[in-house]
């Protein structure tokens, strides 16, 4: 019995390994598409004047809220790629999670700061309400406070392309 | 040039056909010809091994080749490369995507079964051609894997005029040589693996089975510490934030079969020295090698999101996931089956050498174990609740779960090898190791007073790595009689310690200064952030660093912001630093270059960040205690297997014969 039993543990591990293969781990759980933001108010990140709320994304303009760290690395790839969203006239706000303020000020000065406003959220609390599950997210939001598009995991040119921009021109329906 | 461009391409493609079919003969008929007898059979497992190895090296070569001479008409190299990459790059190139890193490991399993065919005329001639066939059979299913969904040789026409770059934080000397050694170190687990099903096929596993699978493992261990600690160091210095270990999805993936093989490589003493835990060995030898596949399945299906993942395809996850359970569970099946036959000959008190080492397994693999959950839990918990939920597990689950199981081990280390086989006398060893326990105290109580923000468990692992450190130095002591015999004959001690007991001494002192590394680098790092004018001074540490100001360099492939700053201590000049941001344009991205000035007692950091528009510049300046220590250390113990590697007892290919008689000469000396 006790030599069958590495086989039945690794049954169960490529069973779920197989399961995983079918879904795609970025993927939003469709509940949260569609709900409005939770309330929320943020100081901004130190060294930055404009804090966030969800006021500010309930004003009627289409934006995206990034929710990055400094200790995050996939946050430093797809940093650029915040940035061109920003240059495109996108209005990109940031949510600095569960991050070292010096941290989080350094990173945006080294690495540039592409967000209109930012928000500390130093233990995390506003991001759980938001859903987050890993870093980076960046949800789109429309003019009324609704979640229209939501990625896990970095943003790089291609969900840009296929993901983010269609939601956006989505919300300004 | 663009006349035998997709030559190059082809023969590879050929090449690769070839070396599918040979391993195919390789991996069947001398399983077959063992079977039924048939000698025949039996002999063609060494020419299909070298058949095999040629084709492979030549398919390597031309994708290289591809690389060299940047022949764009092969897609791969379109993809990857570029005319303007420096040389070192081009190559490194090779194995910095999903195909040609494929090639690499096929190629490294080919030169370890080339090795069996060459040197292993000591082996029973049917084990050999056994373990020939599992290697050959695990070629094969990669080289079918390779072929029929990522084949490096694809070919473009018409050719682009212009490669589309490597991804530039991949250039970096550090990295050119990292996979090559953390694949040495899968790869080589592979041996292990094949000797365990040849032994589990042949239903016996004896004391020259294990000092096989020795120095195999040893060797695989050695570099996958070095590859290890080669992708840590490139952490540290290139993302430019001072860390070094991120519990990334891929650095566990090649965390866990350095822990199952450390494991490995005690448990097989236990089999040689005194023919006991045999099917336990069997099993973690099957465990290690299915954690280096594992690790190549999280990489390259993309079930887990991670930085350093390969471009994922669902399809090749499909192939891989298959290969995995042919693999694995084919093997378990086969442990499952056979295993129970294994007969184990010695017994032993749980007080004694074995106990320890069986102690050392237990806290190894639990450690394996928890770091498994924690990179495998968020995709179980999205199987499980069908999507809905998902969770990211960050360095907090990882710190709290694996420090805990590695601090009794810390302490094991240093007692285990002071127990003698089969029964031992604890309160003897501690005893010997009470200059050990001193050090270790003397280290809290110094601490306690002379470092001002020390915590409490700091100084615990300071004391520690004190203890593990001098407890090993203390244990060669005692082998070599120091204090108890006169120097003469100390010296004759010297000489004839096999020296498989230097390397052990060595990697556990090694494994000491990596934890000091590690507690006195997080514990006492100091960092300053500021933006800084030319002319203005940080002072961290004792230290003032004058930042002289910016300029703008090319480099080969890129445009870097290059600042100077001039470091003095009490107003004496002392070394200059000059950290740079690189832009590269193919593709678009910019990397951060730290400048370290490292020294034996601390690292001085800095970064230079962007403009702050108004003549500032932002940097970030770290002060970090000891750091080189933790890849000293890693060194240290990649040193110490290969010291062990070294020992008569254990070099592949010396006559059975003669190995045997030193065996009867040693057993008492080690």
């Amino acid at each position: 019995m006790r030599y069958l039993l590495p086989l039945g543990v690794f049954v169960v591990v490529a069973a779920a390994l197989g399961i995983g293969l079918t879904m795609d781990p970025r993927v939003l759980p469709s509940a949260l598409k569609g709900k409005e933001i939770p309330d929320f108010s943020l100081q901004a990140v130190q060294g930055r004047e404009l804090g966030l709320s969800s006021a500010n994304l309930r004003q009627g303009t289409v934006s995206v809220v990034n929710i990055f760290a400094s200790w995050c690395g996939p946050c430093r790839v797809e940093h650029p790629y915040i940035t061109e969203l920003r240059n495109l006239g996108i209005v990109v706000y940031g949510i600095n999670y569960k991050d070292h303020p010096d941290h989080a000020e350094e990173w945006l000065n080294i690495h540039g700061d592409p967000y209109v406003r930012t928000g500390a959220d130093l233990n995390g609390r506003v991001s759980i309400d938001w859903g987050v599950y890993g870093l980076p997210e960046t949800y789109v939001v429309d003019g009324g406070g609704h979640v229209i598009e939501k990625h896990i995991g970095p943003l790089m040119p291609d969900d840009i392309r296929s993901k983010i921009l269609p939601a956006i021109q989505r919300a300004m329906k | 040039m663009e006349g035998n461009g997709s030559l190059i391409g082809e023969i590879g493609l050929y090449a690769l056909i070839l070396a599918l079919v040979f391993s195919l003969v390789q991996g069947t008929l001398p399983m077959v010809g063992t079977h039924y007898g048939v000698g025949a059979w039996i002999a063609v497992a060494r020419p299909a091994a070298l058949g095999q190895f040629i084709f492979i090296t030549l398919a390597f070569s031309m994708l290289m080749l591809g690389y060299i001479v940047s022949d764009f008409s092969i897609e791969n190299v379109a993809l990857n490369s570029h005319t303007d990459k420096p040389m070192l790059y081009k190559i490194s190139g090779v194995w910095g995507n999903h195909e040609g890193s494929l090639i690499l490991w096929i190629f490294i399993l080919a030169l370890f079964g080339l090795s069996v065919a060459l040197f292993g005329s000591n082996l029973p001639p049917t084990l050999r051609a056994r373990v020939l066939a599992v290697q050959g059979l695990i070629s094969f299913g990669f080289l079918l894997f390779t072929i029929t969904t990522s084949n490096p040789f694809t070919l473009l026409n018409p050719p682009p005029l212009q490669g589309l770059g490597l991804n530039p934080l991949l250039q970096d000397p550090g990295l050119a040589f990292h996979p090559p050694f953390l694949y040495l170190g899968y790869v080589g687990f592979s041996m292990a693996f094949s000797f365990a099903i040849a032994a589990l096929i042949e239903g016996r596993v004896e004391p020259a089975w294990a000092r096989w699978v020795r120095p195999w493992t040893l060797a695989a261990w050695c570099s996958l510490t070095v590859g290890i600690a080669l992708g840590s160091w490139w952490a540290y210095y290139e993302l430019g934030w001072g860390g070094w270990w991120f519990w990334d999805p891929v650095e566990n993936a090649s965390f866990m079969p350095w822990l199952a093989g450390t494991a490995l490589l005690h448990s097989a003493i236990v089999v040689e020295k005194r023919d006991a835990l045999k099917s336990w060995t069997v099993l973690l030898a099957i465990l290690t090698f299915s954690l280096s596949l594992l690790g190549a399945f999280l990489v390259r299906s993309g079930v887990l999101t991670s930085v350093h993942a390969f471009a994922t395809d669902p399809q090749r996850g499909v192939f891989i996931l298959a290969l995995l359970v042919i693999v694995i569970g084919g093997s378990l099946v086969l442990y499952a089956w056979r295993a129970p036959a294994l007969k184990s000959g010695g017994y032993f008190s749980p007080l004694s050498r074995e106990g320890g080492l069986i102690l050392n397994n237990l806290l190894l693999i639990t450690a394996c174990a928890t770091v498994l959950i924690g990179t495998l839990y968020p995709l179980f918990l999205d199987v499980i609740t069908g999507g809905e939920s998902k969770v990211s597990v960050g360095p907090p689950y990882f710190t709290n779960t694996f420090i805990p199981i590695m601090l009794p081990l810390v302490v094991a280390v240093a007692i285990g090898p002071m127990l003698s086989w089969k029964r031992a006398d604890l309160y003897g060893a501690l005893s010997r190791l009470r200059l050990a326990l001193a050090v270790a105290l003397l280290v809290v109580i110094i601490g306690w007073y002379t470092i001002e923000n020390g915590s409490f468990l700091s100084l615990c692992g300071l004391s520690l790595a004190a203890w593990l450190f001098v407890g090993a130095l203390v244990d060669l002591g005692e082998r070599l009689k120091i204090g108890r015999v006169g120097l003469g004959a100390v010296w004759r001690r010297v000489i004839a310690q096999p020296r498989a007991t230097y390397g052990m001494t060595a990697a556990h002192m090694g494994l000491a200064l990596t934890i000091f590394g590690i507690v006195a680098s997080t514990s006492w790092e100091t960092e300053r952030l500021q933006v800084m004018r030319p002319g203005q001074t940080a002072d961290i540490a004792g230290y003032a660093l004058l930042f002289v100001g910016v300029k703008d360099v090319g480099g080969p492939n890129y445009n870097s912001v290059r600042a100077t700053f001039e470091v003095s201590r009490e107003g004496a000049y002392i070394a200059t630093l000059q950290p740079e941001v690189r832009t590269f344009t193919d593709p678009p991205m910019q990397t951060t270059e730290a400048a370290i000035r490292p020294t034996i007692t601390a690292d001085l950091y800095a970064v230079v960040g962007d403009p702050d528009g108004q003549g500032g510049w932002a940097t970030r300046i770290y002060h970090k205690p000891f750091v080189h220590w933790i890849w000293f250390g890693a060194a240290v113990m990649a040193g110490g297997g290969l010291i062990s590697l070294s020992d008569k007892r254990l070099r592949v290919g010396a006559p059975g014969r003669r190995k045997f008689n030193r065996r009867r000469a040693k057993v008492t000396a080690a």
